[in-house]
């Protein structure tokens, strides 16, 4: 079964078309990388895919469920970390993993057993009851990607999950991903760090709300010549005409 | 000086930018201002009374009949029994009850015996002294011209008369009051929510991490404030001096002087609860409580100050808007120098000090 | 199920946070303990300056009689070029001016004129002062032809039905308490949620299926809650400092709060809605509250004001709910007198509520 499917969806904002026709799908425990220029229309894109905005036209499902009529399903089978996240800052991490716990209909019982298993592999059990305020960066990344993953959803959507940690941290963040592509999550995942474009199993390239590349890294390489993702992607940045 | 013109300009377009907050800051002044002035006077205008004459003789006619021409009572309804009295305040729809006693022109002439009961209904407290009051105005009219009838007593006269204001519309006191609680809103309300916010995003670590002094980091954050301010006072003035005639009597510059004196205070106010609380909505609730609660109540700008209880008195002073509000009225309306409004300029000036010193102390220990 | 998740956390937060409980303590206090002795329209202990140019026994006595009243206060005997500075300086509210013959002219049975000259610029104040010493210079007048022999007189009683002695606070106190609602469960909410979009975390709330409805009810709900606690402390208070009861019965109290607070709840939802900043929500409601608040019969009775005025107030919920507060605590009115200010609550309760549902968009 298909995790994702899009066929020629298509979101305007008035006169303005932010995606354009955009079609692919994607197989369970997949991680897809959804690259592209700021602007290019990523995170509409992805907000469609969650249920937050309609899309003008064109057809979708996310689980087995269509965007259009279906969004309140799509959302209990779906995790989300967005850019602006971060946890409630002032309830303690396992408040917030206990509140989302109850959001998404897990027993108590279950939440505690995961809460515990989720705390044992990130080392922090010590810090269970601190208020996440107090926490760095990186780990507060780190706990609000194992919340999206906490009701064992899916799929992940993970907008721009990196943003301002340092490569050491987004290395361990991407084994965390990995972890979650094995247990059969599928993992959709938008970044600017081309490097992170390399743990990719499938990459797509959006270029003015419209995919043009749609592949793996290496294929994508060799197609466009380039010694590297970053070579792909100014090679298809060039082709943009918004800026 | 470059950077710091870029970061101004960047804070400008920060504040430009909310439509909605910018349309109600240039509403807000007049609305309160016209409504201050329309709707929210004492004064009463129709007072719809009931009268109860069981006497029914030339002297209640003549008081029913002064009453009428007063234009203030309006005579809806005459009871025939006292019983009546019970139940005609129940439907709210009468203010006052003026009852006389029996044979009350007869009794008029020996020594006491003659009444005259005035009821009110007092659930709007301030408004039932209003009646009573207005209605006595009038009664000792009557009693007065009695007499004149009756023989030759001497009548004292008053003669009344308004200085500054001889139409005695509200406009003049509620701009000088309206222009108080406006600044202190635009310089101390908006001004320590929006540092608070950049604190709440982490935003300001940045901007104190540039190599930008935080001195001017602060004045960068200020001036947008100091100009949406400028422009409100200029809406103030320009609406009450042209739509609604309250007169700019005094010297021009005194009077914009004694409001730079006071955005200073405002300024240095908002910076100091920046410098206290950690988020926005203790922003708000603090600046609320601490600052615009006091100065609607105890500025003068609603409630006589003189009338309150000696702690509340004390209290007032240390209010700014009861400063400003008070040397406005002396530069604005009166039109008099600023020889009689030195304490008022020497409190404010001393406040600008000390909390543009404290704030800036309490900013310098955060960095 | 989720809901009680949801709203374990909101208490949570509003515990924690470095400022709201301090709130929930010091605003009955300050509403109930400072407020009725701060907002209070009456005018006393107003200064005035005497230019007595007539120095003799009769003018002494008239200043006197001025001066002894509880709303003057004499400052000084001057001259009238003197007393005008005094006004100017702000040292004076009042000139008093007693011509030169005064008593010579009533002695000899002749009309004499004294003048008030009074500070303009507060109107409804100085009319007011104005009108206190024409009445104490009326009395006077009369008692003097009283001493002069057989005259006309009668008396007159004023009676106050309801609060006898014309308490200010009885007045007021009621209508405070409304004040207290408006704030812990219209704003209190709306900031809150407001709060939530701009951090971000509604965006997440946004994707977990909870349905509008339970994430709006969360919101409301510890509010509703804090606010009837507080608003219970605030009758309390009332009862304990002033000694003042509701006439009726606090069954009728609270019936009208319930009421009322899903009315201003709704409001501050349809703000939140449409607010994108905490700032632009803050500024909103200060806005509709200043305009709800002077237009509301809380300081000034809406009977007297223009016709566009009482336009406005007609689609004020805060002018029914201080009205049904004052009918119940002064004049014992019930739940049937209160009908149609109920009526009105309820109205604004239903259209607020479900403005703020359709506006409410989990969706763009």
């Amino acid at each position: 079964m298909k995790v994702i499917t899009a066929h020629n969806l298509t979101k305007r904002f008035g006169s303005f078309t932010a995606v354009d026709g955009i079609s692919f799908e994607l197989e369970k425990g997949e991680i897809f990388g959804f690259l592209g220029a700021n602007g290019a229309g990523k995170t509409t894109a992805m907000r469609m895919f969650c249920g937050l905005s309609r899309p003008t036209s064109g057809e979708a499902t996310v689980a087995g469920f269509d965007v259009f009529t279906q969004q309140e399903q799509i959302k209990r089978h779906i995790g989300y970390m967005s850019q602006k996240f971060s946890l409630y800052e002032d309830l303690t991490v396992k408040e917030n993993f206990t509140l989302f716990g109850g959001i998404y209909g897990m027993k108590p019982s279950q939440i505690r057993e995961n809460f515990g298993l989720t705390v044992g592999r990130l080392g922090i059990e010590k810090y269970a009851d601190t208020l996440v305020d107090g926490l760095p960066l990186g780990w507060k990344q780190k706990l609000a990607f194992s919340l999206s993953v906490f009701h064992s959803p899916e799929i992940v959507f993970l907008d721009e999950p990196t943003g301002g940690v340092d490569p050491v941290a987004r290395r361990q963040f991407w084994e965390m991903i990995y972890d979650a592509a094995d247990k059969g999550i599928t993992v959709f995942v938008t970044t600017h760090y081309m490097d992170e474009a390399e743990y990719c199993d499938r990459v797509s390239i959006m270029v003015d709300g419209r995919v043009e590349a749609l592949d793996s890294p290496r294929n994508l390489k060799q197609k466009f010549n380039a010694d590297d993702m970053y070579g792909v992607f100014l090679y298809l940045a060039r082709t943009a005409k918004r800026s | 000086m470059r950077r710091f013109a870029s970061f101004v300009k960047k804070e400008f377009i920060h504040i430009f930018r909310d439509r909605v907050t910018m349309l109600i800051l240039f509403l807000m002044p007049i609305v309160m201002i016209v409504l201050f002035s329309y709707a929210v006077t004492t004064e009463v205008k129709c007072i719809q009374t009931a009268v109860l004459d069981l006497s029914g003789d030339f002297a209640t006619r003549k008081i029913i009949t002064a009453l009428e021409n007063d234009g203030y009572f309006q005579i809806t309804r005459i009871l025939h029994s006292p019983n009546e009295l019970q139940t005609v305040f129940n439907d709210g729809k009468i203010n006052l009850a003026v009852v006389f006693s029996e044979n009350f022109a007869e009794s008029l002439h020996h020594g006491a015996g003659a009444s005259l009961q005035l009821l009110a209904d007092g659930t709007e407290a301030n408004s039932a002294a209003m009646y009573v009051n207005y209605a006595q105005g009038v009664l000792r009219g009557c009693l007065l011209d009695f007499n004149r009838m009756d023989g030759a007593a001497p009548v004292i006269n008053t003669n009344v008369k308004m200085l500054y204001n001889p139409s005695g519309k509200s406009e003049y006191n509620f701009v000088p009051g309206v222009m108080g609680l406006m600044l202190l809103l635009i310089n101390a309300m908006m001004t320590s929510v929006s540092i608070v916010r950049e604190k709440e995003r982490g935003t300001m670590e940045m901007l104190l991490a540039s190599p930008l002094p935080p001195f001017q980091i602060i004045l960068a954050k200020l001036a947008p404030y100091f100009t949406v301010s400028a422009a409100v006072l200029a809406i103030i003035l320009l609406f009450s001096r042209f739509m609604l005639g309250v007169p700019i009597a005094g010297n021009i510059f005194l009077l914009l002087g004694l409001c730079l004196l006071y955005i200073f205070v405002a300024l240095a106010l908002g910076l100091l609860i920046s410098t206290i609380v950690n988020s926005q909505l203790a922003a708000m609730l603090a600046s609320g409580m601490v600052l615009m609660m006091p100065t609607m109540l105890l500025s003068g700008l609603m409630f006589p100050i003189e009338s309150m209880p000696k702690i509340l008195q004390w209290l007032s002073c240390i209010v700014p808007a009861r400063w400003f509000i008070a040397a406005l009225k002396k530069v604005m309306i009166q039109g008099v120098g600023f020889e009689n409004a030195i304490t008022e300029f020497a409190v404010l000036g001393f406040m600008a000090a000390f909390y543009v010193a404290l704030s800036l102390k309490k900013f310098k220990i955060r960095l | 199920m989720m809901l009680k998740y949801l709203i374990i956390k909101e208490f949570k937060q509003i515990f924690r946070n470095s400022f709201l409980p301090k709130l929930f303590v010091m605003m009955p206090l300050m509403m109930i303990g400072v407020m009725p002795f701060a907002a209070n329209q009456e005018v006393k202990n107003l200064n005035f300056a005497v230019a007595d140019h007539d120095r003799s026994t009769l003018s002494e006595r008239l200043v006197n009689k001025i001066a002894a009243s509880q709303y003057f206060s004499l400052v000084a005997h001057c001259s009238s070029n003197e007393a005008f500075r005094l006004i100017e300086s702000g040292d004076a509210d009042i000139i008093f001016e007693i011509p030169q013959g005064f008593e010579n002219d009533i002695v000899n049975s002749r009309n004499v004129t004294v003048s008030v000259a009074a500070n303009g610029v507060n109107g409804t104040k100085s009319a007011l002062a104005s009108s206190y010493i024409s009445g104490i210079v009326q009395d006077y007048s009369s008692d003097f032809q009283a001493s002069m022999g057989d005259i006309i007189k009668f008396d007159i009683k004023p009676y106050y039905l309801f609060n006898p002695g014309l308490n200010y606070r009885v007045f007021m106190v009621p209508a405070l308490m409304v004040m207290l609602l408006t704030l812990m469960c219209g704003f209190l909410p709306a900031l809150n949620i407001v709060g939530e979009k701009e951090k971000g975390t509604m965006e997440q709330i946004n994707v977990t299926p909870i349905g509008r409805g339970v994430f709006i009810l969360s919101k409301l709900l510890p509010y509703w809650a804090i606010g009837l606690f507080v608003f219970t402390v605030s009758i309390l208070l009332a009862w304990l400092f002033y000694g003042i009861v509701p006439a009726g019965s606090l069954l009728t109290v609270y019936v009208c709060a319930i009421v009322y607070i899903s009315a201003v709840s709704g409001l501050g939802l349809v703000i939140s809605n449409y607010a994108s900043t905490m700032q632009q929500a803050m500024f909103l409601m200060f806005f509709f509250m200043l305009v709800f608040m002077l237009i509301s019969g809380l300081f000034t009775p809406v009977s007297g004001m223009p016709d566009w005025a009482q336009w406005i107030a007609a689609f004020n919920p805060l002018k029914y709910f201080i009205e049904a507060m004052r009918m119940v605590f002064l004049k014992g009115s019930g739940i049937a007198d209160l009908k149609s200010h109920l009526l009105a609550l309820g109205i604004f309760a239903t259209v607020l509520n479900g403005w703020a549902v359709v506006s409410y968009r989990k969706t763009e």
